[in-house]
């Protein structure tokens, strides 16, 4: 088995991984700051794929793409995808700051039920795959005897722009400090002056803005919807988030990409079916080397 | 007397902090010890390195004659030793009488047939583990709180739970880390009163504490801590009148 | 070994001190057997009694089936009341040992004929292996990882069933042998409402003999505050390990009942989905609480059988109430502090007036 035969896969793990990665982001910054495992966070990346699918339908004519369109869309999406975290966050999770985790985590599962029962019930939407309005070109180039397009390239240039700036954002200013103070200790912060509240909820808008941008770039990469896809990403963002190390922005990144590709070469190498037990296998292993994944902390050694 | 409870150069390190610094230290069996010092000077890190909280990094410490420094702390407590913690670690959501309770887990009865089946043998050691939690929750003055939820008591009233709990593990030494921090003095009264208690029944007693009253009141022997080393161990009104320990609390007079 | 120190004094001679009167209970030997039972036992008397005679009453055997898989909710729960209530630690993927259980069950029945019950010691065993091979190396991870690495055996357990061949494959096990017992085949909905009747019963009566154990008292503790649990002599790793296996065991024995009862078994019943019912129900009911665990998985069930009327909204209206219940009562229906029916009240109103309320002046938050 020679090395290039892996490569497509690799390469196509890469689209996945930027999907899993921008997700991932955002899920960790929702644990990082409340310890809470947001179970219905992928389902603002579907209520988002959905958004943007509604939007580019109203206004596509005819079947040659229209950028214009496509980015505006785009940055309505991740708006709507904000707002709606904010949304979930202030009327769900605020009041049950006090609450135990576990309680908290079944909150989210129910959000996500609404959620996802929401989209089948509304006209228009329902159960079935929709195929997404706008198709992208196919042009492209190609290396080693493997076609890529533009519309790849600029995709993950996409993923990687937004995540240097959240990265940017949580290392370099002083809004990012005030965010990892919250996360680290809520009280201590709070008596600093830092108004938790509203840094919390910035936390879940960036999270939120994040799956849209997911969204409409996987829905233009796979080109159909679904109100069922939310909560398997959704899975595998967290998953990938644990593998990076929990709580941490270039954690959750690497592992978005390192999951995607592992999926991707699983596949690729053991059928579908046998791509998620690679995976876990995968986690595991991580976790057993580093407890607290591969960009976790270093947690002091107690006996 | 012999030593119960000793370390031998015992340093602990964080990183670049030296919390302990080759501290010696000889605890008499059947002594009633105080160790103090100011803030920071690795009070509690020595509790935590005798109680196998945490691993030193070199020295060892001994107890009875046998090497107990890498021991965890589930084995540390299996020997005898027991503590209460600065910030009082109680368990919560469960009752005063449930907290002690579990205070006498290693002489609670295991048998996986009693539990599940209730055999009259298994009913008869619970009953009989029910009667002496309530005997220490009066000991300590908690009798009529023994349902109450360890979350709804008040500070000095956990304090007191927490040293009901380990007593009902009938520890050779009871590790206590300020016992009289934050409690009025009505409380801290009663509390000199169960230790007292405590030690004249056969319990070697060390306190960590920063009330100097109390420490003169209760203790026989003292030992100062200052910033992880040992500055000088003896009798109370020795100890208070070192120069060296004046030092450590207020500073070098300015000459 | 220790010593035991010279006996403390008795009682008698130590005088309470002056905060502390020592309450008189009454005399009465009724009195006294009666404060030692369960609280809310009479209600779940009550309750059982109504529950034997509903197949004679209610003359629908839709209504019964979905009485039996109330039952088996309960009986799951139980289980996980055990991991995730008493000992503290989250479980995602318990519908693995449910799994376990089943497919072990099917598949000594259907290739090799073995009666229901002979196979079910061999369920319990496989599963204890599995909880043991998960539990020995994550059970001491933080909770977050331990979710996702018991999530994953939870997905991986139904990846293997649906892709080997020798368990069927995508479409299962069909042809399991009724459960026959003294003589005693039972084949009809009915006759397996009464069986998981009795399962429960069972379950529940264990749980609540395990609760007031040493064992019970020690996953409490461990849950409180894991390093004073070491501190008090608690092997809290292997104890956790033990949560982890009685979780398995209740799951196993309900997953090979469950196999007799349905005749056939397939993959779609053993995913995440399901594993997340049993979360909900543990959570919703009251996390360790056993009547919790038990009124929960009636509510589970319940709900959206309830809802029926509004057709395919029918989850979406369930999820608005498993949200509604969370945010106004997080610490579940029946908890384990009790019912406390008067302040339900309160919390509506203190949810209302969060709103207005910035965090700064909140009373009483916890730091995280």
């Amino acid at each position: 088995m020679t090395w290039s035969v892996v490569v497509p896969d690799i390469v196509a793990g890469l689209f996945l991984g930027a999907f899993l990665a921008l997700v991932a982001v955002g899920y960790s910054m929702v644990y990082g700051i409340l310890r809470l495992i947001n179970f219905a966070h992928g389902d603002f990346y579907m209520l988002a794929a959905f958004v943007s699918y509604s939007l580019l339908a109203v206004v596509t004519v005819g079947t040659k793409i229209n950028w214009g369109n496509v980015v505006w869309v785009g940055i309505v999406t991740m708006i709507a995808g904000g707002v709606l975290a904010v949304a979930v966050e202030r009327l769900v999770y605020r009041p049950m700051r006090r609450a135990a985790v576990l309680s908290v985590m079944i909150a989210a599962l129910g959000v996500s039920q609404v959620l996802e029962n929401g989209v089948l019930n509304i006209p228009g939407w329902g159960s079935n795959y929709l195929p997404f309005p706008v198709t992208p070109p196919s042009t492209g180039f190609n290396v080693d005897g493997v076609h890529y397009t533009w519309t790849q390239v600029v995709i993950v240039a996409i993923a990687v722009v937004l995540i240097m700036a959240v990265w940017w954002i949580v290392n370099r200013t002083m809004l990012g400090t005030a965010m990892r103070a919250v996360a680290q200790d809520r009280a201590a912060a709070t008596l600093m002056g830092i108004n938790t509240d509203r840094i919390i909820s910035l936390v879940f808008f960036i999270g939120g803005a994040l799956a849209g941008a997911a969204a409409v770039t996987s829905s233009l990469y796979y080109g159909q919807i679904n109100y069922l896809e939310g909560f398997s990403l959704g899975l595998q963002a967290f998953t990938a988030a644990v593998m990076g190390g929990i709580g941490n922005v270039a954690g959750a990144a690497v592992g978005g990409l390192l999951l995607g590709i592992l999926e991707s070469v699983g596949t690729g190498l053991f059928g579908a079916q046998w791509a998620l037990l690679f995976a876990f296998g995968a986690l595991v292993l991580t976790l057993w080397l580093r407890p607290t994944g591969l960009l976790g902390e270093r947690v002091a050694q107690r006996v | 007397m012999t030593a119960l409870l000793a370390t031998q150069s015992l340093s602990l390190r964080f990183g670049g902090l030296d919390a302990l610094s080759g501290v010696t230290l000889e605890i008499p069996e059947l002594s009633l010890f105080a160790v103090i010092g100011p803030n920071g000077a690795g009070k509690t890190s020595l509790f935590n390195c005798l109680t196998g909280f945490y691993r030193p990094s070199s020295g060892s410490v001994t107890f009875d004659g046998h090497d107990i420094t890498r021991l965890p702390a589930h084995q540390v407590a299996a020997l005898g030793i027991r503590r209460t913690f600065q910030n009082v670690r109680v368990f919560p959501r469960l009752s005063a009488r449930e907290n002690v309770l579990i205070g006498a887990h290693l002489r609670a009865s295991a048998s996986p047939w009693g539990t599940v089946f209730g055999t009259p043998g298994m009913r008869r050691r619970e009953r009989a583990l029910a009667d002496e939690a309530e005997h220490w929750l009066n000991y300590v003055g908690l009798g009529d709180k023994a349902n109450v939820l360890a979350a709804d008591l008040a500070y000095g009233v956990r304090k007191r739970l927490e040293v009901a709990r380990a007593l009902i593990a009938r520890p050779r030494v009871l590790l206590l880390d300020e016992p009289a921090a934050g409690v009025s003095s009505v409380e801290r009264d009663e509390l000199a009163d169960v230790i007292r208690r405590t030690w004249e029944s056969g319990v070697t007693v060390v306190i960590i504490e920063h009330d100097v009253e109390l420490v003169m009141q209760l203790a026989k022997t003292v030992a100062v801590l200052d910033r992880g080393r040992l500055l000088v161990e003896g009798h109370p009104e020795t100890v208070r009148n070192d120069e060296r320990v004046i030092e450590a609390y207020l500073g070098r007079r300015r000459r | 070994m220790p010593r035991e120190s010279k006996d403390l004094a008795a009682p008698s001679e130590i005088a309470p001190t002056a905060l502390s009167d020592v309450e008189q209970p009454p005399a009465s030997g009724l009195n006294v057997a009666l404060s030692r039972l369960p609280p809310g036992l009479p209600v779940a008397l009550v309750a059982l009694g109504l529950a034997a005679f509903l197949p004679a009453l209610v003359q629908n055997t839709y209504i019964v089936s979905v009485a039996m898989q109330v039952e088996i909710l309960m009986c799951l729960a139980l289980g996980l009341n055990f991991v995730v209530g008493l000992c503290g630690m989250l479980d995602l993927g318990f519908a693995a040992f449910f799994a376990i259980g089943s497919y072990t069950t099917g598949l000594l029945s259907v290739d090799s004929h073995w009666p229901i019950l002979a196979t079910m010691p061999v369920a319990v065993v496989a599963s204890l292996i599995g909880a043991v091979f998960i539990g020995t190396p994550t059970l001491r991870l933080r909770s977050d990882y331990l979710a996702v690495i018991t999530l994953g055996f939870g997905e991986i357990i139904q990846n293997i069933v649906t892709n080997l061949n020798q368990t069927g494959g995508p479409e299962g096990i069909s042809g399991i042998a009724p459960l026959s017992m003294a003589g005693l085949t039972i084949t009809s909905t009915a006759g397996y409402f009464y069986v998981f009747l009795v399962l429960t019963v069972l379950f529940t009566w264990v749980s609540y003999r395990v609760r007031r154990s040493r064992l019970g008292r020690a996953w409490l503790a461990i849950r409180e505050d894991e390093d004073t649990a070491h501190a008090m002599g608690i092997k809290v790793h292997r104890f956790k390990l033990y949560a982890y296996m009685a979780g398995s065991v209740y799951g196993s024995i309900t997953g090979s009942l469950y196999g007799a009862a349905f005749i056939a078994i397939a993959p779609p019943s053993f995913g995440f989905s399901e594993s997340l019912l049993v979360v909900m129900a543990v959570a919703m009911g009251g996390i360790g609480s056993i009547w919790g665990a038990l009124l929960g998985a009636g509510v589970v069930i319940a709900s959206p059988e309830m809802f029926r009327q509004f057709a395919s909204a029918r989850l979406l209206v369930f999820g608005f109430l498993l949200v509604l219940i969370m945010v106004l009562r997080p610490q579940g229906i029946w908890p384990e502090t009790g019912l406390g029916v008067e302040r339900r009240a309160r919390s509506v109103a203190r949810y209302v007036r969060g709103f207005a309320r910035p965090e700064s002046r909140r009373s009483g938050e916890k730091a995280p």
